[in-house]
């Protein structure tokens, strides 16, 4: 157990502001073993973004460190391939430039047509062939999602990190891709991270789901084993007792334990008054009470 | 008011009776609205030039200006011609004296013309767009360095503050004056009310394309900053293909305005210190005071507008060249 793929310990954050330091996050403990599907949930604000680019090493942790396959992160780079929410494509280059740009600077040292070939091969595995010289304005939303997928991939990345991946798109478009995603990670077997809002995509996607306190001083509060056999159909899976159950966890922990009234629009008026006299003073509670 | 109201009925009349109708009421907007609203300005010029009298005689009309432009070409053709007969009869001569003397070594003088609108025009291009391109070589590096840097910025940032509201017309003496004592030299190569007039146009390009590049470049989007350090681009690709393609709106902003702000400083540089281009040609005129100068200076007037305008849109066309989105409408 001491050699985890993936490792953070006791990972803290200060961001300055002008009034003082404020604590982001707290005291995050979390193993992750390689090829291993995770997804972080947690109300909006509390911390996941920061997290995942903590692991990215886009941010460096005030406390504690990540340790990837025995070595700490402290810097940006490409075994860490990130996906962006709103895919960050260069709008300046094609589909396939975008992707030749990952690879001329990861692959260093190969020739020119297995760069090509790679590039291919990846554009192919998320179904965008047919694009290559497509500018990212000429393609719908979830085809430039596809190909910052690819993009992601084609560095061969040990872990993929995904920000809200499928977050801007329509529901059809993201199960389109949610079934693709689930076909690369079963054929690739890529330790992914990934950060989502939605319950069924956590549950549907995930190995296990991590699922975070609100902040400030965020920090894990559950971690939830998805124990559903793969493939996964989301078809069969509606019908699936362990499947709701599963969801069930995830929403009362989200909805219950974590209630977060800014959110949870059906509560009205009420609630949302008594939450802005108590937002404080519930965290700490909360935060307390997590402690102990 | 009866010339502009036929006027307005007459343009959209004719058009419908050449049959191009389809062309011309599709492209009306783009097409019959300028040509109508500078008709309109012609038509009023003429009315209000009639009525302003002047101490050199009545402010002139379209037509009058007209017959200048007309005057100022045969001027030039004319002046062209007595400096080739003034060559040509050089040369002979010269051959002659060779001939007398194989040991004559041939003088060859200038020709001593004044100079023409013409040449006018052409010496007041020729200074501000090298004054242009100097300082676009220096404010466009600088921009992109105080964009990239914090550090430079702050550095650099009381400078920018302090010089960019001074009226280049306020260096004018102190540059004359460091270009007569620094730029000595027997044969120069260009004359030193050139390189002050071209010093001047730099020294206010520099603002508008040092801050446009800086904010262009320091507001590039952070997704795609960190999409260059999670591939860890080199400093150069980063530079190449994130920082340059996603500022050079700004950047091609900057230099539109600072092209404008130096051909406008350029004709007052020229009218202070009398050196050779349009706005000499303007002084000139004015201190000649004859019936005809107010029409050539409104000549000079015109070109000076004319040739802002073509500086900028051949500006908006290497813009449009270099610009990677070329859907996006530029203005
Ligand atoms: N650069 C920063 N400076 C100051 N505070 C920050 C900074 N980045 C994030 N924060 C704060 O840290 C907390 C967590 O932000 P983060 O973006 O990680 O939330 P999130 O869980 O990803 O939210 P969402 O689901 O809305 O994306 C927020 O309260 C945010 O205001
Ligand atoms: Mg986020």
């Amino acid at each position: 157990m001491s050699t985890k793929h993936l490792e953070l310990a006791q990972v803290g954050i200060d961001f300055p502001t002008p009034k003082g330091p404020f604590r982001a996050l707290e005291n995050v403990n979390l193993k992750i073993e390689k090829g291993e599907f995770v997804s972080l949930i947690g109300h909006s604000g509390c911390g996941k973004s920061t997290v995942l680019n903590i692991i990215a090493g886009l941010h460096q942790a005030t406390t504690g460190g990540v340790i990837l396959d025995g070595s700490e992160v402290n810097s940006p780079g490409p075994e860490r391939a990130v996906v962006f929410q709103n895919h960050s494509l260069l709008p300046w280059l094609s589909v396939y430039k975008n992707v030749e740009l990952a690879v001329k600077s990861t692959m260093q040292g190969k020739s020119k047509s297995e760069m090509r070939e790679w590039i291919l091969h990846n554009l192919a595995l998320v179904h965008m062939s047919h694009a290559l010289d497509k500018f990212p304005n000429e393609i719908s939303g979830g085809m430039k999602q596809r190909v910052g997928i690819a993009r992601a991939l084609a560095m061969e990345p040990k872990v993929l990190l995904m920000d809200e991946p499928f977050g801007a798109l329509d529901a059809l478009t993201r199960a389109h891709l949610q079934d693709s995603l689930m076909e690369i990670h079963a054929s690739l077997g890529n330790t992914v991270i990934m950060i989502t809002h939605d319950v069924d995509e956590a549950v549907l996607l995930s190995d296990r789901i991590v699922m975070m306190n609100n902040g400030p001083a965020a920090t894990v509060g559950e971690i939830l084993d998805i124990a559903l056999p793969r493939p996964r159909d989301r078809l069969v899976l509606a019908d699936s007792k362990q499947y709701n159950h599963y969801r069930h966890e995830v929403l009362t922990f989200l909805y219950d334990k974590q209630k977060k009234v800014e959110t949870v629009s059906s509560h009205g008026k009420s609630t949302l008054k008594q939450s802005a006299n108590g937002v404080s003073s519930e965290k700490k509670d909360k935060s307390n009470s997590d402690a102990a | 008011m009866s010339k502009i109201s036929t006027i307005l009925r007459f343009t959209p009349a004719t058009s419908r009776s050449e049959g191009v109708t389809g062309f011309l009421f599709q492209s009306a907007p783009t097409l019959l609205l300028p040509i109508i609203g500078l008709l309109l300005f012609l038509a009023i010029w003429n009315g209000v030039a009639k009525s302003i009298d002047t101490s050199l005689g009545q402010f002139p009309g379209p037509a009058q200006v007209w017959e200048q432009v007309g005057a100022l070409a045969n001027e030039h053709i004319e002046q062209r011609e007595s400096a080739d007969a003034f060559y040509t009869r050089q040369a002979e001569r010269n051959a002659a004296r060779v001939a007398q003397d194989p040991n004559y070594v041939p003088k060859i003088r200038a020709f001593t013309g004044a100079p023409t609108f013409l040449d006018q025009i052409w010496t007041s291009l020729y200074t501000v767009l090298v004054g242009f391109l100097i300082a676009s070589i220096v404010a466009v590096p600088v921009g992109i360095l105080c964009g990239l840097s914090k550090s430079a910025y702050t550095a650099i940032n009381p400078l920018i503050q302090l010089f960019k509201p001074v009226s280049p017309l306020a260096w004018l003496p102190l540059v004359t004056m460091v270009v007569s004592a620094l730029y000595v030299s027997d044969d120069p190569a260009f004359s030193k009310s050139f390189v002050t007039s071209a010093f001047t146009v730099s020294l206010c390009c520099l603002w508008p394309t040092l801050i446009n590049t800086a904010v262009g470049v320091s507001n590039i989007d952070n997704d795609l900053i960190n999409v260059s350090k999670v591939l860890r681009l080199s400093p150069l690709s980063h530079l190449t293909k994130i920082v340059l393609p996603s500022s050079i709106p700004m950047i091609f902003t900057g230099l539109r305005l600072s092209l404008g702000i130096g051909w406008m400083v350029l004709i007052a540089a020229e009218m202070l210190a009398q050196n050779p281009g349009l706005g000499k040609f303007v002084w000139d005129e004015f201190q000649n005071g004859s019936g005809e100068s107010l029409a050539r200076i409104m000549v000079a007037v015109l070109t000076i507008g004319a040739i802002g305008f073509v500086l900028d849109r051949c500006m908006l066309s290497v813009q449009r060249a270099v610009s990677w989105d070329k859907s996006r409408v530029l203005r």
